[in-house]
């Protein structure tokens, strides 16, 4: 590993000069995604901004929002009276997420900025445009089960990127359309969460729209009517402690078994967090049958593009999601 | 100041009487290592360090207070293993996904492969070393041996730890429960079935751990 310098700000001025003021400068919250990746070599700070003395650990109840503090960590949120009675899908997801030990280190605000698991990216042998841009990327004909079928770029593939996010949270956080607060030498601004994370394009290198000195302060959630119909689907290769192959957070508000209101998105499947709005609205009015989910599944595919290994996800998508409204909705 | 001097060579694993000896002379110099003239403060880390510097820091290891000089690159696993002799804590994928190195921190598990040494600033660390009371073993150890809860014992140390917080935590009630909260450590000698028996048997015998 490359040496750095290590710097733990008590003041948030000082935490974003240190990063504005050095290209290569990073925060480091929970360390569970950056040392790995310094390990590897595939990043190589050269000041490290540990973020962690810094007063971002605060889960409120605001009118109209919860916030949720940068630093509280996976299993703090997980746990926390106001996220399970207003929204339980957020403490499904991160449960399904890492481990025990892996949510008592990880933070919100690391969790949101994780990179890709694509193994192509993790391995410096290989071309990846995430990680050089330009080189090409290893995964468009190499073994690419675990990729992308939504959001591939229309251009050039070679000069793209056919990895997932893989963050379980930010699946829940985009179906409950949250908002995340940052703060940088700007000044303050509030990004609706759809608009965070980025599709690949020809700049896949960047995850994220946030400016390199910008930190995540808070996620909001606004309140909704999302407390009871909610299920966080996970399919992954082993029961637990692994990412998603695939998964579906599904949200659903009935009355007298017609569906008023409903949310999907879905994880495993495209280089953000995959909404599906066409599949929401026809949801809304209908009456809770599989039929009903059946026909908002299919609504879901034609836009999914396969590759030579990861086919198998365009019949596993459309089955999952009609699993995890049968499990929201309490049908069996 | 290193806490041991650097080029000391260190025995293989297959030399358990060197390899004692070693830990015992280790340990005696770290205790006998005068504090450094000034130690950091949190605050105080404020200060920018030059790359290739030590950082010095204290935390309290199993109980002692520790002030040591390390290179701001140690993790605390290494720092644990390599510069304290407390190799009790494996190192089995150093990447966050086998839980062979999970140690409590503050009382919480986490993986000290994945966690820099120099952000442990006055935290309490305890390892698999500091779960007995002396010579009488911590339940869950006890209860490890009487299950046949490990084969190899690679993996122990990691499940031990995780296990005291599994049933601290409160998500031991039934095999189902274990098995997801202890999916964090991986064993390779599938000893699994007896690991999450011997879990079992302690939270509903009631002892504390
Ligand atoms: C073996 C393993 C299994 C895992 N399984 C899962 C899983 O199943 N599901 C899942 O969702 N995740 C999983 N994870 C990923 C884990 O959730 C992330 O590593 C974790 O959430 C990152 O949070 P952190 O605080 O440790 O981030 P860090 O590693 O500290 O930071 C990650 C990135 O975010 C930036 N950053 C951190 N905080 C801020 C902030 N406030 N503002 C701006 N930038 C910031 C850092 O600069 C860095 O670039 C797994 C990880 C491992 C190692
Ligand atoms: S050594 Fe830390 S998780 Fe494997
Ligand atoms: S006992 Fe051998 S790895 Fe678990």
């Amino acid at each position: 590993m490359k040496p750095f310098q290590y710097i733990r700000p008590t003041r948030l001025k000082d935490a974003i000069e240190a990063v504005a003021s050095n290209p290569n400068a990073r925060y480091i919250a929970g360390g569970t995604n950056l040392i790995d990746l310094m390990k590897r070599g595939i990043v190589s700070p050269e000041k490290l901004v540990d973020i962690n003395g810094l007063p971002l650990k605060k889960i409120e109840k605001k009118t109209g929002f919860l916030r949720i503090g940068a630093l509280a960590l996976n299993s703090e949120v997980a746990q926390h009276r106001l996220v399970l009675e207003n929204h339980p899908l957020l403490a499904q997801a991160l449960n399904a997420g890492a481990s025990g030990q892996l949510r008592n280190m990880a933070t919100v605000g690391g969790n949101i900025l994780q990179r890709t698991r694509c193994p192509y990216f993790y391995d410096p042998v290989f071309p990846c445009n995430k990680r050089k841009p330009g080189t090409g990327c290893g995964a468009l004909e190499g073994i690419n089960r675990t990729h992308a079928i939504f959001g591939l770029s229309e251009n050039d593939p070679a000069q793209s990127c056919i990895a997932v996010h893989p963050s379980d949270f930010c699946v829940a956080l985009s179906a409950l359309d949250a908002t995340v607060l940052v703060v940088g030498t700007k000044g303050e601004r509030r990004i609706a969460f759809g608009d965070f994370h980025r599709l690949p394009g020809n700049s896949p290198d960047l995850d994220a729209n946030l400016e390199k000195d910008e930190l995540i302060l808070a996620v909001e959630i606004p309140d909704a009517v999302f407390t009871k119909h909610v299920h966080y689907l996970k399919i992954r290769d082993r029961a637990s402690y692994a990412f998603a192959l695939v998964s579906v957070a599904a949200a659903l508000d009935l009355e007298n078994n017609r569906i008023k209101a409903a949310r999907l998105a879905l994880g495993g499947v495209a280089h953000k967090p995959w909404r599906l709005f066409e599949a929401e609205k026809a949801l809304v009015g209908q009456p809770v049958s599989e039929t009903t989910f059946q026909k908002a599944a299919e609504l879901a595919m034609p836009s999914a593009k396969a590759f030579a290994h990861n086919a198998y996800k365009l019949k596993l998508v459309p089955n999952a999601i009609v699993q995890a409204l049968k499990s929201a909705a309490a049908l069996v | 100041m290193d806490e041991f001097p650097d080029g000391v060579s260190r025995p293989g694993d297959d030399h358990q009487e060197d390899r004692r000896f070693f830990l015992k002379q280790s340990l005696a110099i770290a205790g006998l290592t005068f504090a450094p003239v000034s130690f950091l403060q949190a605050a105080e880390l404020d200060t920018p360090i030059d790359p290739a510097d030590k950082v010095k820091i204290a935390l309290t290891i199993n109980g002692t207070q520790r002030r040591l000089s390390i290179d701001p690159r140690s993790t605390l696993l290494d720092l644990l293993r390599e510069q304290l002799g407390l190799t009790g804590t494996k190192k089995g994928c150093d990447f966050g996904q086998c839980g062979a190195c999970t140690v409590h921190i503050d009382g919480q598990r986490t993986l000290s492969c994945l966690s820099f040494a120099v952000m442990q600033q006055g935290r309490k660390i305890t390892t698999v070393e500091g779960l007995s009371n002396g010579t009488q073993l911590h339940p869950l150890q006890e209860a490890f041996i009487k299950h046949d809860g490990f084969q190899c014992g690679y993996c122990t140390p990691g499940q031990l730890m995780s296990a005291v917080s599994c049933i601290r935590e409160g998500h031991a009630s039934s095999e189902a429960e274990i098995q997801e909260y202890m999916s964090g450590n991986l064993c390779r000698c599938g000893a699994y079935p007896n690991i999450v028996k011997a879990i079992l048997d302690v939270k509903t015998g009631g002892d504390p751990v």
